[in-house]
């Protein structure tokens, strides 16, 4: 009764963030809509879900440490759909790029990969992404057993690479940028500090 | 404790103001009209009608040839899509945290290479020659573009105006410093104050402007108030607003975006789509005002100006001195 109690509470929790997770979407189509994305939409799109691409990742990548220090195990539930969810911006992300900024013109994208650091980062990022979204079932979790955890190490990768592509296409203000890198070092830092745990001195909250 | 200054504006004084400058229109029109047939700028100024609107209309300038073919940007993209550092990184901060600058009572200081140190009001500075429109493109070295209708004079007449002496190789622009009034010069995101530069035969070029309006109105301090330089060969930033000081030099200015990332803008800044930026490509640009499904157009060597600005750099390596 009460296993299922949770499951049905994990299940509500589950929708609501699928609801919440849409919102930044539901949003750009209201603003397209009323004619309201700014004097550069396309430009405004890219930044928008670029940003939401890199929420999510921080989202899904702070499941591990809340579980650990809260020691609410349910939250790692929630990590599959926040990881997908980054996936599903970032793959708006780049579909806002090639489609709408340079209308599959695979030329100049060729040429801006190879001549722009801060794109070859981020498409390297985004081709990282795909192994994940794809072996991200329970299925391809049973299928690949311990490689599974190996292949998925591949995030913290895929972290450094989408700060570092935030960073390297601001012109001078790097303070958002920062901010980010310094959430991600942060959720980094609090895995390491749950694995050298015993060697603190407990701490009364 | 913190300590806040009220600010020098409140909201319910610019409209007497503007109705006290009114007046003082009115009474130099008189004047004006007594003494010549030609229109001065100070006659030339009608309020718009609507009072909540701090726009001013420019009427009397002449209609120039230039981008006449071209479909000008929607005024609302122009004022609310800015990169003006003074004002903040963000485009959309410009629009906002300039409400408060005050454009006038404005000087520009004229020194260096000059016969002797001059300041100009801007009133006058109107009044050095006959007003024009001149539609121009405006490319950004981001990689979008827009086309302006400017009204100005040409900078020639003020440097005419200025008489520099033989030394004068350059000319030095620097806007205001002023965090009060610019509050993003709280951050030092550049070497404020932001300092620009073009070389002699540039500056006397025809196409290099002075710009007091745009769209048939004064400048709106977002756009750079209450005159800017335009040079529309060369990428956007090479255009100074808000000048205070002139300075003729016989050395290249040391300019503030050349300071800031020596790799990545140069001194010329000559649109140029051959010439690649490490951040942005430079062989197409988004026009502003397009929909959603609107493609990039290609970029133009000089940004289509190479018939009238080709021949200033003759012999010289483009590649080199980007």
């Amino acid at each position: 009764m009460l296993a299922n109690n949770n499951k049905l509470l994990i299940l509500n929790i589950k929708s609501i963030i699928f609801i919440l997770s849409l919102i930044p979407l539901c949003r750009l189509f209201y603003l397209g809509w009323y004619d309201a994305l700014g004097a550069n939409p396309i430009e405004f799109i890219e930044r928008s879900t670029g940003t939401w691409a890199l929420v999510f990742l921080m989202l899904s990548l702070s499941m591990t440490p809340f579980r650990q220090w809260s020691g609410i195990n349910s939250f790692i539930q929630y990590r599959r759909m926040l990881g997908l969810f980054m996936f599903f911006y970032a793959c708006l992300h780049i579909l806002t790029y090639v489609w709408l900024d340079h209308w599959f013109d695979l030329n100049e994208i060729a040429n801006d990969i190879t001549m722009h650091p801060y794109i070859l980062v981020g498409f390297t990022a985004f081709l990282l992404t795909i192994p994940l979204a794809i072996t991200s079932s329970k299925a391809m979790m049973k299928r690949l057993g311990g490689r599974w955890k190996l292949l998925h190490q591949f995030v913290y990768l895929i972290g450094i690479l989408a700060v570092f592509h935030f960073l390297l296409l601001v012109k001078k203000d790097h303070t958002e940028p920062l901010v980010y890198g310094a959430i991600f070092f942060s959720l980094i830092a609090l895995r390491i500090a749950y694995r050298f745990r015993r060697y603190f001195k407990p701490v009364v909250l | 404790m913190l300590i806040t200054k009220k600010s020098d504006v409140i909201p319910s004084d610019i409209t007497p103001k503007e109705i006290f400058e009114n007046r003082r229109t009115l009474i130099k029109v008189a004047g004006a009209s007594l003494v010549s047939a030609t229109g001065l700028f100070t006659g030339l100024i009608n309020h718009a009608a609507n009072a909540a609107s701090n726009k001013q209309k420019i009427s009397g300038f002449t209609k120039t040839k230039y981008g006449l073919d071209e479909k000008l940007t929607p005024y609302d993209d122009v004022t609310t899509y800015n990169n003006y550092y003074e004002f903040g990184t963000s485009k959309s901060d410009p629009s906002i945290e300039s409400r408060l600058f005050k454009p006038s009572p404005w000087t520009i200081s004229i020194e260096g290479a000059v016969k002797k140190n001059k300041q100009i009001g801007v009133e006058e500075l109107f009044k050095l020659a006959p007003l024009e429109e001149r539609i121009y493109r405006m490319r950004c070295v981001e990689g979008w573009s827009m086309v302006i209708p400017w009204v100005g004079l040409p900078l020639s007449k003020l440097i005419q105006w200025a008489e520099p002496t033989s030394n004068a190789k350059y000319v030095e622009f620097i806007s205001l410093s002023d965090d009060r009034m610019m509050p993003g010069q709280r951050i030092q995101v550049l070497d404020w104050p932001y300092v620009e530069g073009l070389r002699m035969d540039e500056a006397m070029n025809p196409l290099t402007i002075m710009a007091l309006g745009m769209y048939g109105e004064v400048l709106p301090n977002q756009n750079g108030a209450p005159f800017r330089l335009v040079v529309p060969w060369k990428y956007g930033f090479k255009g100074s607003k808000a000048i205070v000081k002139i300075r003729f030099t016989e050395t290249m200015p040391k300019t503030s975006w050349v300071k800031a990332g020596p790799n990545e803008y140069g001194f010329y800044a000559n649109v140029n789509p051959t010439v690649d930026h490490p951040r942005w490509t430079q062989s197409s640009e988004r026009r502003i005002g397009g929909g959603l499904f609107t493609p990039r157009i290609k970029t133009q060597m000089f940004n289509g100006y190479a018939e009238q600005v080709g021949h200033l750099y003759a012999g010289m390596d483009l590649i080199k001195n980007f």
